[in-house]
């Protein structure tokens, strides 16, 4: 990569959507928090009375880290990453440099209106798209005005071809698009009624298992578009950046790229099997899960073997740790995903803890861990000021890896046990456990895992105010750095 | 070898769109027509059931409830019957869930009783002793949506073609008469059930209590 020193980049919305990953980051984790103690300690439940269950505050917190945390941290590394890949400042296009201001403000409402809407329990109760209506022709109309800031920058772009982290933000664009709009079809009800009832209540175009299909074909690749695909873009770019290493194979890449763009939506069945969808339809996606293994790993090994002879800088810069295990974590995730798609294992598994721990080996290890990095090595850049400091960002490393570990292998141990005592039979065929003995034999699972989850988010708190000190006390830098993001 | 594409964003686009919209074609159309029939017998939710269908998103029982009984001996024998596609065809949104907190609720109507929901739904351990589900106390004080619940009714009459009886008609002189005939004595029947005297009194005064819609809906689930 060259360096871009005649071009002055215009950072103004990166910078902005950086503040914002950090305040969901820690709304959307706290939530987390709180509700993974309920689990453990039911008196929780009672804080804030009608709206403090876990029922309703279980979506606030899934919503507020995809919608919050992690969409925002997707389009602060957009749209820093993208004018320097594609060789054109948003300074130079000040009709899409204010549509993308302008779709920053659409984003403030209606995340507030999400949220607002999510406490009243106002909801489409579709997982990951819960959102009402009228929130969804928001969210349409949000997400358009970004494919046209991103597509008019292409356009005017000076680097005539597109770097591989742009071939992962376009297909974030469109896979979210096509996703999101099918699955959300459904009919307001005010239209019908005669002015009876709420307004914003709408019922879903598709019925029972058709409506299932429909939404695990975007449940599962609302992981695929937005904890996957945009987060290789960034590692794409921000490791060899860091790294000061070029990308291992160019062969691989394209591989991976267009394996994962085909295969990743067929897996969606698996998170239906043994259920009413067609049998058919199960196998496929318990195969294409298993085959996903390929394109995963090929963009991890792809960025693994980028360190080759510089695994030095493993122990020297922590952002190339924090990069390193998120690679090692997406393996770690996409072997066990199409494990518990195999139909024998997902009978156990399905239903049990073991499906939100390997979520959250997922989004945790990899996704978060990506996002600090990048935001990380975006702060020396964007504000032009030296990391605060580096040894903050040891101990947020090694605190949340702890965090993880404690999360994930707790959530393993109660899923496997939970799966097993459900089907548990006494010599004469009797079922051995009534339920309630399968959830009173987790409390020290579900103990361990609300540990886990409050380390990480020490570590988020850690991350937040090392972010703000580097913002505004940070040591000035005469010029950008050109790889190692300096720290002090 | 791609490079070519790679400088022409436009074909690039349309490139990825083919690929990642092709599952989709395949796996999902085919099985639309056929997989929403209803099995022989199965009747819409009444406006009060599906007012309690709507209590049971609004407090999200989803998170920990899953309504979806697996072709497994274990499940049998714990929850009844496996689940069948036909059952689930006026299920607009399904709510099979994705995690067993708790128990599976699908047949739930077949073995608890509109007293034991009441209850439960008011503290959970005053009838299983460790459980850990939250009490829902403000089911028995908010009163249920059932405006929003017969627009319902009559959106699935109108655009999907769900049998209901002439009595559903869009407008509010319909809603009322139709609230005062039928869900009314609906609502009174379960709350009788209940054996809760200040629910009965709300509903004998013309109001209904979320708890009231909810149990029509859980009693409904068989």
């Amino acid at each position: 990569m060259q360096s871009s020193a005649a071009l002055e980049y215009d950072y103004s919305v990166a910078k902005l959507y950086m503040w914002t990953t950090v305040i969901f980051g820690i709304v959307g984790m706290t939530i987390g928090v709180l509700i993974a103690s309920q689990l453990a300690w039911p008196e929780l439940n009672y804080l804030f009375g009608e709206y403090g269950t876990f029922s309703r505050l279980r979506p606030l917190h899934t919503n507020v880290v995809i919608y919050g945390f992690t969409v925002s941290g997707i389009m602060a590394t957009f749209y820093y990453a993208a004018q320097r890949v594609l060789k054109v400042s948003l300074a130079e296009l000040p009709f899409f440099n204010f549509l993308a201001k302008l779709d920053f403000v659409a984003y403030l409402f209606a995340a507030a209106a999400m949220v607002v809407s999510e406490l009243m329990g106002i909801t489409a109760s579709k997982e990951y798209a819960q959102m009402e209506w009228p929130l969804d022709v928001a969210i349409v109309v949000y997400w358009v005005i970004w494919g046209i800031v991103m597509f008019g920058m292409i356009g005017a772009r000076r680097e005539k071809a597109l770097y591989i982290s742009m071939w992962y933000y376009i297909a974030t664009f469109l896979g979210v698009a096509m996703l999101y709009v099918f699955n959300n079809m459904e009919v307001p009800t005010i239209f019908f009624s005669g002015g009876v009832g709420a307004w914003y209540h709408s019922v879903s175009m598709y019925a029972g298992t058709n409506d299932a299909l429909v939404q695990w074909w975007w449940g599962h690749n609302a992981v695929a578009f937005v904890f996957t695909v945009p987060i290789i873009a960034m590692i794409y770019y921000f490791l060899p950046k860091e790294s000061g290493q070029a990308v291992y194979s160019y062969k691989l890449s394209l591989l991976s790229f267009w394996g994962l763009m085909f295969v990743y939506l067929w897996a969606g069945g698996h998170h239906l099997l043994w259920s009413t969808v067609p049998d058919w339809m199960q196998t496929m996606g318990s195969v294409f899960s298993v085959v996903l293994i390929l394109p995963s790993w090929g963009s991890a090994i792809n960025m693994l073997l980028t360190m080759k002879g510089e695994w030095n800088q493993l122990t020297e810069n922590p952002l190339i740790k924090f990069m390193i295990l998120a690679s090692t974590f997406y393996m770690l995730s996409t072997l066990e995903g199409p494990i518990q798609s195999v139909k024998s294992v997902n009978a156990i598994a399905h239903f049990t803890d073991w499906i939100p721990g390997h979520v959250h080996d997922g989004v945790l290890g990899w996704v978060a861990f990506m996002i600090f990095a990048a935001i990380m090595h975006m702060s020396t850049r964007v504000f032009k000021r030296e990391i605060y400091s580096k040894s903050l960002l040891e101990a947020q490393f090694w605190i949340q890896t702890i965090g993880v570990v404690l999360y994930f292998t707790s959530m393993w141990i109660a899923g496997i046990t939970q799966g097993m005592m459900w089907r548990a039979v006494d010599e004469y065929g009797n079922l051995m456990y009534s339920f309630i003995d399968t959830v009173s034999v987790l409390h020290p699972y579900y103990a361990i895992r609300a540990i886990g989850g409050l380390l990480y988010l020490i570590g988020m708190f850690m991350f937040a105010y090392n972010f703000i000190m580097t913002a505004t006390a940070g040591r000035k830098l005469e010029q950008e750095p050109q790889f190692r993001s300096p720290m002090a | 070898m791609f490079h070519w594409l790679e400088k022409n964003p436009f074909l690039f686009a349309v490139g990825v769109f083919v690929v990642i919209a092709f599952a989709g074609l395949i796996e999902i159309l085919p099985n639309f027509a056929e997989a929403s029939r209803p099995v022989k017998g199965l009747k819409p939710y009444t406006v009060l059931e599906l007012a309690g269908k709507e209590v049971y998103k609004k407090d999200n029982c989803i998170a920990c409830h899953s309504q979806l009984i697996r072709p497994f001996k274990a499940e049998t024998d714990r929850y009844g019957r496996y689940s069948l596609s036909g059952e689930y065809a006026y299920d607009r949104p399904f709510l099979w869930g994705s995690k067993r907190t708790g128990p599976d609720l699908h047949r739930v109507g077949n073995y608890r009783t509109p007293e034991w929901h009441a209850n439960h739904m008011w503290d959970p351990k005053s009838v299983v002793p460790a459980s850990i589900m939250p009490a829902y106390k403000h089911q028995f004080t908010n009163i249920a949506d059932i405006a929003t619940a017969y627009a319902e009714a009559v959106t699935v009459k109108k655009v999907f073609h769900t049998p209901y009886g002439d009595d559903i008609q869009p407008g509010k002189a319909a809603y009322e008469k139709y609230y005062k005939e039928k869900v009314l004595p609906e609502a009174l029947k379960i709350a009788k059930a209940m054996k809760n005297k200040d629910v009965l009194d709300m509903v004998k005064q013309g109001k209904v209590p979320e708890i009231v819609a909810l149990i029509a809906y859980l009693e409904r689930l068989k």
